[in-house]
């Protein structure tokens, strides 16, 4: 099948492009961005008018339930909802049931992924044996043979420094990026809110900044010791943004994303215990959120990620610290990244969705270069919509954004040159 | 733009009452003159007034309490209400039954009111947006968040005793952080324009954003308790000696247990409250507690008055006058 994509306007960070273009695809690849090949027929037009068209999106992290708890979410619906919104690359962190510790398990997911055909998947390798955070996984054979593209210990802590540094040093070696949720266990404790106004007044818990800060510093220690290139997870605070922009000035081999809800959500979103803001790390305050948004601009915070956390109505509906955390954000990813408009172009912005991802994984996705795979998302810019739960074609509703009225959406997505999903 | 309040029905009147937060002054002092109506009832021969007759009202309890049961139950009775009483950590949550399972349950059972008590914050908010339309939530008590008619029965105390809350001034002493009932305490004396609101106790125990709340933090004791007009005492909880909180009874009681001696500190005319039960020689001394001063059995005896007006308000039947005595 040959496409050809007309009349868009071609937003691709990597190579620097933001202009009107036709684009030409072929067996599954961009064959020519400009003029069209000699030789090259067209089977089918996609009439991008008004509409951009940009490399399809590479989130870092995003739990899909599978394998795991099926009431909540499976590859197929998920990978679903993820073509719908523009998504063509979906990176799962190694927290399934059972854990991403043997290549079994990465073959399963790979198998489901290939059956529902709605977008790629990468995963993280388990960086301890059962992410317990005592024993290296076989880290070297989950990349070689069940080509893991990193490291993790998910949401668990490695609270023990030697077994930390053990842990770089051998991925170090492996030439893995460790990504890292840098909280400190014994700060956060039973916390879930941000340690501040909120969590006062409401008498939640709190997980203070320290939490964050304190494992961060460590965390910046050892990789400076061991050489480990690191990518630090979800950073809420402004004091963290600080410490990640200090390393990076200082040459460490350091990169870190954020949320799109920690963009735009603060702790004062909680309100009188909305369950749907029950979030790990923590919303924070709006100073923090200011600073996120500035380091995206700055580059200090390389990425946007969606940190999809899809849940059953269930884990929601009980008193809020009883509540499972995370928001179901694959679907409004995008459209919360464009509403950045007014701090970022438009180019940074799909730079953090696309280029910077794959990079920081080290894939080949993210651009739209000619001779790559042709994983395209389309979207009409001009497009204004209300987000409404029951339109959601993720297994979870659980999102704080439902009734918030946005700016572009998503009219198609190609991958490998084919289209896997159309409005 | 009128701001959503979940507590009041169209008209403003009370529906379900969780938070002292966001209720107006004159709310408050609705609550408090109707309490007084009621003390009364509990004073005569036969202290019943048939307000609710035909109402049932189900105390649900996920953490035990006998003191706070006790007086809305009682409460309940005296307005003719039908009651029930549901211990849940002996009931259907235990089999696996979500909670709002067994409330749909309740209300199936054309339960008019649910009392609640719950060891997590914001388990009444969470109940009163999902209960049917008619039923009404009384939040008894929820993780450190509220604790609402307790905080009024302190108002009703203090009141009694002191009158003006405008040229008060307050101590809050003990453990703030885990606290509901300071919590409340501090909405409703700084809605009823008291100028003066303090807390006192070590850091470890006092939120860092207790300013917040708008008290002023004292971690000195005898400073704190400087001509203040009411001193009011928490309990102090035993496993708060676990988590590096406090380092020993013995210490706190040295350092903030409520003597003879650092009472002199406050206003001769000070009142000591507490909301109970108390911790002897813990958090207060028994001469203390059983002194002069001491309005702590009045306290309870008031919470039955308060309960009584707050079911009423909520249950539409505010006042001794409209809802007639047959």
């Amino acid at each position: 099948m040959r496409i050809k994509i007309s009349n868009g306007l071609v937003i691709d960070p990597a190579n620097n492009i933001e202009a009107k273009y036709d684009i030409y695809i072929s067996e599954g690849r961009i064959a020519a961005i400009g003029n069209q090949p000699d030789g090259f027929t067209v089977d089918e037009t996609i009439d991008a008018t008004g509409c951009n068209v940009i490399p399809g999106i590479v989130d870092l992290r995003a739990r899909l339930r599978e394998p795991g708890p099926a009431n909540k979410a499976t590859i197929e619906s998920e990978t679903r909802a993820a073509a719908a919104s523009g998504i063509t690359t979906l990176c799962i962190p190694p927290d399934t049931t059972p854990v991403i510790d043997t290549t079994s398990v990465v073959e399963l997911i790979h198998q489901r992924a290939n059956e529902a055909g709605h977008a790629k998947i990468v995963t993280h390798a388990a960086l301890t044996a059962g992410l317990k955070g005592e024993q290296l996984s076989e880290m070297a054979i989950l990349k070689m043979q069940g080509n893991c593209v990193g490291v993790s210990n998910a949401l668990k802590p490695v609270s023990n420094n030697l077994v930390m540094r053990r842990a770089m040093e051998y991925a170090a070696s492996c030439g893995l990026t460790i990504f890292l949720h840098s909280e400190d266990e014994g700060l956060a404790g039973n916390g879930c809110a941000h340690e501040g106004a909120i969590s006062t007044r409401l008498g939640l818990a709190g997980i203070p900044e320290t939490a964050e800060t304190n494992a961060i510093a460590r965390d910046l220690l050892l990789v400076e010791q061991t050489g480990v290139r690191a990518h630090f997870c979800h950073i809420s605070s402004a004091r963290a943004v600080q410490m990640i922009a200090r390393a990076q000035y200082d040459g460490l081999p350091v990169t870190a994303d954020v949320t799109a809800h920690h963009l735009h959500l603060t702790e004062m979103d909680i309100g009188f215990f909305d369950s749907n803001c029950h979030v790990r790390p923590p919303l924070r305050t709006q100073r923090d959120r200011e600073a996120l948004i500035d380091a995206l601009g700055t580059g200090n915070l390389n990425a946007i990620c969606s940190d999809h956390e899809p849940h059953d109505a269930d884990a929601k509906l009980a008193p809020f610290a009883e509540t499972e955390a995370g928001i179901s954000s694959l679907e409004t990813l995008l459209p919360l990244a464009l509403r950045l408009s007014d701090e970022l172009s438009v180019s940074d912005v799909i730079d953090r969705l696309t280029h910077q991802p794959a990079k920081i994984l080290g894939i080949d996705a993210g651009s739209l270069s000619v001779g790559e795979k042709a994983d395209i998302c389309i979207y009409n810019p001009e497009t204004s919509w209300i987000m409404k739960t029951d339109n959601m074609l993720s297994a979870g509703r659980n999102t704080p954004f439902a009734g918030w009225e946005f700016n572009g959406k998503v009219t198609h997505t190609l991958l490998n040159g084919k289209v896997v999903f159309s409005t | 733009m009128k701001r959503f309040d979940i507590q009041l029905d169209n008209d403003n009147q009370l529906r379900h009452f969780l938070t002292i937060e966001g209720l107006k002054k004159q709310m408050l002092l609705d609550i408090l003159d109707n309490a007084e109506n009621f003390s009364s009832v509990s004073s005569r021969q036969i202290k019943k007034v048939p307000l609710l007759r035909g109402k049932t009202i189900a105390n649900l309890f996920f953490e035990a309490s006998t003191r706070t049961r006790t007086t809305f139950e009682l409460a309940a009775k005296r307005l003719s209400a039908d009651v029930v009483n549901i211990n849940i950590n002996t009931s259907a949550t235990k089999k696996g039954e979500s909670l709002l399972d067994m409330l749909h349950n309740l209300e199936a059972m054309q339960v008019d009111m649910f009392v609640v008590r719950h060891h997590s914050s914001g388990a009444a908010h969470f109940i009163a947006q999902h209960v049917a339309p008619h039923i009404s939530v009384i939040n008894a008590g929820d993780g450190s968040h509220a604790h609402p008619t307790q905080a009024m029965l302190d108002m009703f105390t203090i009141r009694r005793h002191k009158q003006d809350f405008t040229k008060l001034s307050v101590a809050i002493v003990g453990d703030i952080m885990h606290s509901r009932v300071a919590r409340s305490q501090i909405h409703a004396l700084n809605t009823l324009g008291v100028p003066e609101i303090r807390v006192i106790g070590p850091q470890t125990i006092i939120p860092n954003e207790a300013a917040h709340l708008g008290v002023h933090v004292y971690h000195d004791m005898q400073q704190g308790l400087q001509n203040v007009d009411v001193v009011i005492m928490l309990r102090l909880q035993r496993e708060r000696m676990e988590g590096a909180l406090l380092p020993s009874e013995n210490e706190y009681f040295h350092m903030f247990g409520l003597t003879e001696e650092k009472l002199k500190l406050a206003k001769p005319d000070a009142i000591v409250m507490h909301p109970g039960p108390i911790n002897r020689g813990v958090e207060i001394e028994s001469s203390v507690a059983d002194g002069p001063q001491s309005v702590i059995l009045e306290q309870v005896t008031h919470g039955i008055s308060i309960r009584m007006a707050v079911m009423s308000m909520a249950l539409g039947r505010p006042s001794l006058t409209e809802g007639g005595q047959s």
